[in-house]
């Protein structure tokens, strides 16, 4: 059981891992000469293997060994950083996911893309490497503190074995005892690479009276002899540098003063000798290492996080609507009971209400994640579509750190893979053409997040060549879609691309054209409170914009009063609200009605009609109109009684304890305690009135008095 | 010590009884989370008769059945005493409207006979069997019954 719990989290290190790993990737791709970023991509890898070698998963080990071997070519400025090489990099590292993924489930890795990779890989390895057979037999599951890694030593084999001095002065931090580090575990690895004189500074140690058992006072200054390069003594360090001062430079031969060699103690219960001068270095002498300073400043690594079961989550984000409708009661309540303005109450009362507010915010941010791992993932579909259609595409990303609800996140993944892999396969013209239309011959997929006025916008766009609207209805008609004789605006166009069942490739491509439409994507975002658009310039590009709310627990809406029922619309259909006036109403045969609005005639719904609340229509001009945009009619304007008020509410279930009602996709609770129900207008509309009288699928009809 | 009382004595159960549609019905003890007053409730579109709409109790929605109109005994006639029975089962919580609880009985295992061959369909399907109390008859209520009734309805 514990087993396959560390089993877990090294498969979930691997995916941060494997995220920064992209990332570097993407980084070196802009700057080949920063070796921060080939050290983090080199990290990432080597943690890896080095978690995979615990669990005996082979494979990967062997895979990772090679890439890192490569990397660390790199790493060592034995090798150039060319595009092949960096493409070679990408496609390593998309292998690499795919055999911790295969190691995860348990299946067999694709060996054939397997074994491609590795001959390339294999051909920037000289000979020398290539015969450095390669063991792996350090089993250890403390990935913390690990202190000798044997492959340490390979690595040393393929540098100069020069012996040089450095200097380390390394001052833990308390948290470094916390965590449960031992710096005597760490000067015995570096003990391990050459001669090590170590020299406890005791300077630190305040007076018994004041000592404080759980400050870290001791620092050590080291004198370590070796052949190996200096990066392998920061690897010893890896896992604590972000909890001591670490400093670490090389003799270049000027003289230091000799220490005083004291064996290294343990921790710091040692009594203190009277040692007022300081042993470590001069302050004179602070010539850096440029590379060890940059190392040590990235190293201070991602912030603490910690991993807590989705479910508690969720619980408690309920727990907290029910505050937030308690809340809402509770203000209603005393409202209710008029009492004479004491001021103290209600000052008590905002100040609730504000930290209700607060709590459930807060309670959001926890679900709320940023889009990057989305968009990383993004950017292998762009290189494996480029790929497939022979075409030269990169990602270019713009908001990823925005943060988005974790579900939203995860049923975003497919739609959005989709819509990439459309915008290279469909969206970009091939290198020759676009050369010839005087464009880059790489296009560009841009991916980018925002939030704006409560939604989450995500924008899919690509500088190819526009939607072909001649095509595009040529196809509609062709399958159907659309009849030869319609007129369509160029807008009508374009949305003919989400009807089921459409494919535009002129050339089916094993890529796109399965039969996944776009009718699919936008099916998905709708499913999470979103809609989809397209804007599409010839010659310039397509975009798709996908608006989705920002959390599925709260939505904003209006308060509506439907056959004297309180019930909740969302905002976010409502494209606006009218008043109608007897003028713009039309009848359209014995039943229908219709409002002009804008030149447009609309039809109009009665919703408590529809909902099978009232027996009979309202007279036309009576109520609000709001008008929706439907998928099925189009703009269809929807009669409530009236519109109270606007604001957040908490949606709950209504399958849980009963089942989905048509028409009506949740319900909240008011501050009243009572519940409204969340009507969802495209399915108000598609309702028919329980009557079975009414054959036509025309839009419920209304009957019509003129005053 | 309530082993003491088992072994020769039998299992004893209790019900809550109350009564709907000017019967006596009553339902086991443990399947009853709580008796509320009645409070008006929210009505939802498209449903039939029997089921009144949903509640808020405590945060959660949950919808409230006329157990008289269920059974087809007709509908619950408005009254000060009328009362919702919050019962759970099989993961989902429902409210019975009823007209009133009576007493909370006690009987062995033995006492409760099976249902009689009624003619009333909807009546002997939700029913368990009967318990004899005094001169009156306690219908057990089959609550997954009751449950499996409203999926049909909904659908």
């Amino acid at each position: 059981m514990s087993g396959n719990s560390i089993r877990d989290t090294f498969f979930e290190e691997c995916e941060e891992l494997l995220e920064a790993l992209v990332e570097g990737l993407s980084s070196m791709e802009q700057d080949p000469d920063d070796m921060d970023v080939v050290n983090a991509v080199f990290r990432a890898v080597h943690s890896i293997k080095g978690g995979a070698g615990a669990f005996a998963l082979d494979r990967l080990v062997s895979f990772a060994h090679t890439f890192e071997t490569v990397m660390d070519k790199v790493r060592s400025q034995e090798l150039k950083v060319t595009e092949a090489l960096m493409h070679l990099f990408h496609r390593s590292g998309d292998q690499l996911a795919d055999l911790v993924e295969a190691a995860r489930d348990d299946r067999e890795p694709n060996a054939e893309s397997e074994a491609a990779i590795l001959k390339e890989l294999d051909s920037y390895l000289g000979e020398a490497d290539k015969d450095d057979s390669f063991s792996f037999d350090a089993v250890t599951l403390d990935f913390g503190a690990a202190p000798a890694d044997p492959d340490l030593a390979d690595d040393a084999t393929e540098t100069e074995a020069a012996l040089r001095l450095f200097h380390i002065r390394f001052k833990p931090s308390p948290a470094l005892y916390a965590n449960g580090h031992e710096p005597l575990l760490l000067f015995d690895a570096l003990a391990e690479l050459g001669d090590l004189r170590a020299a406890a500074d005791l300077s630190g140690l305040p007076d018994f009276d004041a000592f404080d058992p759980n400050d870290a006072v001791i620092a050590w200054t080291l004198q370590l002899e070796t052949s190996e390069p200096e990066t392998v003594l920061h690897e010893i360090f890896e896992f604590v540098e972000s909890l001591c001062d670490l400093d670490i430079r090389e003799d270049d031969g000027d003289a230091q003063p000799p220490l005083s060699v004291v064996p290294p103690d343990d921790e710091g219960i040692a009594p203190p000798p009277p040692s007022p001068v300081r042993d470590g270095p001069a302050p004179g002498a602070e010539i850096l290492d440029p590379r060890a300073d940059s190392q040590r400043g990235e190293a201070r690594g991602p912030r603490p996080t910690l991993r807590v079961d989705l479910e508690r989550v969720d619980r408690l984000i309920n727990t907290v609507g029910e505050l937030i409708i308690n809340q809402a009661m509770i203000s209603q309540r005393i409202e209710e009971l008029d009492l004479p303005a004491v001021a103290h109450l209600t000052n008590e009362l905002e100040a609730y209400k504000l930290l209700a507010r607060d709590i459930q915010e807060g309670v959001m941010a926890i679900r709320a994640q940023p889009v990057k791992p989305l968009f990383q993932r993004m950017s292998r579909i762009v290189r494996e579509a480029a790929e497939a259609t022979g075409k030269k595409a990169r990602l270019v990303t713009v908001g990823d750190s925005t943060e988005v609800d974790k579900t939203v996140i995860e049923r975003l993944a497919d739609p959005l893979t989709h819509m990439v892999r459309n915008a290279v396969d469909h969206g970009l013209e091939k290198a020759d053409v676009r050369a010839a239309a005087g464009k880059e011959r790489v296009g560009t997929i841009r991916l980018s997040a925002s939030h704006r006025s409560g939604s989450v916008f995500i924008e899919i766009g690509d500088d190819g060549a526009g939607l072909n609207r001649a095509r595009i209805l040529e196809k509609a008609i062709e399958k159907g879609l659309v009849l030869p004789e319609a007129e369509l605006s160029e807008s009508e166009i374009d949305n003919l691309l989400f009807l089921p069942g459409f494919s535009t490739a002129s050339e089916v491509s094993n890529l796109s054209g399965r039969g996944v439409g776009m009718d699919v994507v936008k099916n998905a975002v709708a499913a999470l409170g979103g809609r989809v658009s397209i804007a599409s310039t010839p010659g310039s590009g397509t975009t798709f914009t996908i608006v989705l709310p920002l959390t599925l627990a709260v939505m904003d809406g209006f308060v509506i009063s439907v056959a004297d029922q309180t019930m909740v619309i969302p905002i976010a259909s409502i494209i606006e609200t009218i008043r109608p006036s007897q003028r713009d109403l039309h009848a359209v045969g014995t039943k229908g009605v219709v409002i002009l609005v804008r030149g447009a005639y609309v039809p109009v719904v009665d919703v408590a009609f529809n909902l099978g609340l009232a027996a009979t229509r309202k007279e036309a001009g009576e109520g609000v109109l709001l008008l929706v945009s439907t998928e099925s009619q189009g703009l269809t304007a929807l009669r409530v009684e009236a519109i109270h008020d606007q604001r957040q509410v908490v949606i709950k279930s209504l399958e849980s304890n009963y089942a989905a009602i048509p028409g009506v996709s949740a319900a909240t609770i008011l501050g009243d305690g009572k519940i409204a129900l969340i009507l969802d207008p495209e399915e108000v509309v598609k309702l028919q009135p329980a009557a079975p009288y009414f054959p036509a699928i025309t839009p419920p009809k209304l009957e019509l008095h003129h005053a | 010590m309530l082993d003491a009382n088992e072994g020769p004595t039998e299992a004893q159960f209790e019900f809550i009884t109350f009564s709907a549609g000017n019967q006596s019905f009553c339902l086991e003890i443990m399947q009853i989370r709580e008796i509320r007053r009645w409070t008006p409730v929210t009505k939802l579109p498209h449903t039939p008769d029997d089921v009144l709409g949903v509640m808020n109790l405590r945060g959660a929605v949950i919808p409230i059945f006329d157990l008289s109109a269920r059974f087809g005994l007709g509908v619950t006639a408005d009254n000060e005493r009328n009362v919702v029975i919050v019962a759970a089962a099989g993961g989902t919580t429902i409210g019975l409207l009823v007209e009133s609880v009576s007493e909370i009985l006690s009987v062995a295992k033995s006492s409760i006979q099976e249902t009689p061959d009624m003619k009333s369909d909807a009546a002997r399907q939700a029913i368990l069997g009967v318990i004899s109390v005094g001169e009156s008859m306690v219908r057990v209520v089959n609550l997954d019954a009751v449950l499996d009734q409203e999926g049909g309805a909904a659908a």
